[in-house]
């Protein structure tokens, strides 16, 4: 199921572990040995020291939203004005562009640096993770 | 060895038109804008040996205009390219590369928006990119969806208000009323702003740069050659270039741009200090963009931009005069605007700009913003 024919992401070689834990509605980030802190996006080295020590690691789902803006124009096919497009700053560290559902449309219900968790949309072959806030 | 005052911008000019140019391309409006140039420079094409653009590819546009240089720069960084392009052109001068550099611009974003014309960029996203992967299937697109969330950080962290960011569409728009180029030149309140609809919130209408067909163009060559031209040479006095990101979500610090670093150089290289500077011609894609690069700038402290530009500081007589052709807010927006700064700057400091003449312009920043607040160039130009 896509509706509306949102665009998909292509995994590369460099993705494709990323995109399978998305699949399992698990979020996994690549994870610096020489830094011991992930990063984001995934590469074959660490952009903070360019080491090359890499492993993969299972994020808790679990962060903050950094920054959002309200989309008021259709920016892309599959979406339907206003959404929420926000950076989620995770608590592993890194972070990541993504939506924030389950909450209004209005900058009187979103707050920066509000707590958010991780939840994953499937379209089509693919599952992209969003956030939601953490209700208390 | 400093490139301080090694060379001078000696002619500049726009298109024949700019805002809607029907029936044309946008090389044409580079060719328009390379002529026009090179004729307030008192030299032609043939005195032409480096060639710098942004958009089109260098060798196409050499092949179009019908020039074999001896140096050339595609450098292809978003609206800054053509600010770089003067600190590159510069370099080549003082190494002996080549002599008379030209930098051309040209863009049809009006009709091409509207499906009449081509845009004149060469244009592709790699689908295995991160872009490509971890941000469009989230539903950013043009540069409103991305610039509105960083503008959102920093009214979150420094208390910045849509108030304070309506100040700078009014004071820019009021310069344009004095341009008989603007674009845009009815007047605009700030209630105007604040009661104008949404783009992408935090950002109205009024926050985000028009988008016209423009070219331009600038003439540099080396300090002996300026001073046999007829025209008074305008010096680079300054200059600095810097990325930190290439897209938004991987600004190390979404309040915060690469000019904090392009700018420490330029004044570095300038002997200059923030309050040295008389007129001040800053990128201004969104208010946005304008009060986050005075901050970087340092013409102010951080988080103060929208305190510092309050009450139209930056309006005509106004004691910080800033974008005084109307910017990209009113003036003309192409795409890749940043030409426009550096045109307004030479004819500032020559004494040309008329009715929005800034009285005893000496000096001049010169600010120009690539792609999602990624890359800046930044010039610090002086006359004699």
């Amino acid at each position: 199921m896509n509706p509306g024919q949102r665009m998909l992401p292509t995994p590369s070689p460099e993705t494709q572990r990323y995109w399978d834990g998305c699949k399992q509605h698990e979020l996994w980030l690549p994870y610096c040995l020489a830094c011991q802190a992930s990063f984001f996006y995934p590469r074959p080295f660490c952009p903070n020291c360019f080491g090359w020590e890499v492993e993969w690691r299972q994020a808790s789902g679990r962060g903050t939203l950094y920054t959002y803006a309200i989309q008021y124009r259709p920016q892309a096919p599959g979406f339907e004005p206003p959404y929420v497009t926000a950076i989620v700053q995770l608590a592993e560290g890194p972070r990541m562009l993504t939506n924030l559902v389950e909450i209004e449309a209005d900058p009187a219900q979103i707050t920066c640096d509000m707590a958010v968790e991780v939840v994953f949309q499937d379209l089509d072959e693919m599952s992209l993770p969003v956030f939601r806030p953490v209700r208390a | 060895m400093s490139l301080s005052k090694r060379v001078a911008l000696v002619g500049v000019d726009e298109s024949d038109q700019i805002g809607i140019c029907e029936g044309k391309t946008a090389l044409q409006l580079h060719a328009e804008a390379a002529r026009n140039a090179l004729r307030d420079a008192g030299l032609t094409l043939a005195d032409v040996d480096g060639l710098f653009t942004a958009g089109p590819s260098v060798m196409g546009l050499a092949e179009y205009l019908g020039v074999q240089p001896e140096y050339m720069d595609g450098t292809t960084v978003g609206g800054s390219s053509f600010v770089i392009d003067v600190e590159h052109a510069a370099a080549a001068i003082n190494a002996g590369l080549c002599s008379v550099a030209l930098i051309t611009h040209g863009e049809m974003g009006y009709s091409a928006r509207r499906g009449r014309a081509s845009r004149g960029m060469q244009r592709m996203i790699d689908p295995e990119s991160a872009m490509a992967q971890f941000e469009l299937p989230y539903g950013v697109g043009g540069p409103p969806s991305v610039y509105s969330m960083a503008a959102m950080r920093h009214m979150h962290q420094y208390g910045t208000t849509h108030e304070q960011l309506a100040e700078i569409a009014v004071a820019t728009r009021k310069w344009a009323q004095l341009n008989p180029k603007a674009f845009m030149r009815d007047p605009l309140t700030i209630d105007d702003v604040l009661s104008s609809r949404w783009i992408a919130y935090p950002f109205h209408i009024y926050d985000c740069c028009l988008v016209t067909d423009a070219g331009g163009a600038c003439v540099v060559v080396g300090a002996e050659r300026a001073r046999e031209l007829a025209k008074q040479p305008v010096w680079v006095l300054g200059s600095g270039e810097s990325t930190t990101h290439q897209s938004m979500v991987n600004n190390p610090d979404l309040t915060r741009t690469p000019a904090r670093y392009s700018g420490e150089r330029a004044f570095k290289m300038a002997g200059l200090t923030p309050k040295e500077i008389d007129v001040v011609e800053v990128y201004d894609s969104f208010t946005y963009t304008v009060l986050v690069t005075i901050e970087e700038l340092g013409f102010c402290a951080k988080g103060e931009g929208g305190p510092f530009l309050a009450n139209q500081r930056s309006a005509p007589g106004g004691d910080f005069p800033m974008n005084t052709n109307g910017g990209g807010l009113s003036y003309t927006h192409p795409g890749m605007y940043g030409m426009f700064l550096i045109i307004e700057a030479v004819r500032q400091l020559r004494d040309e700009c008329g009715e929005r003449q800034v009285p005893n312009a000496r000096t001049a920043l010169v600010n120009g913003t690539g792609g999602s607040l990624s890359s800046t160039g930044t010039l610090i130009l002086g006359a004699d």
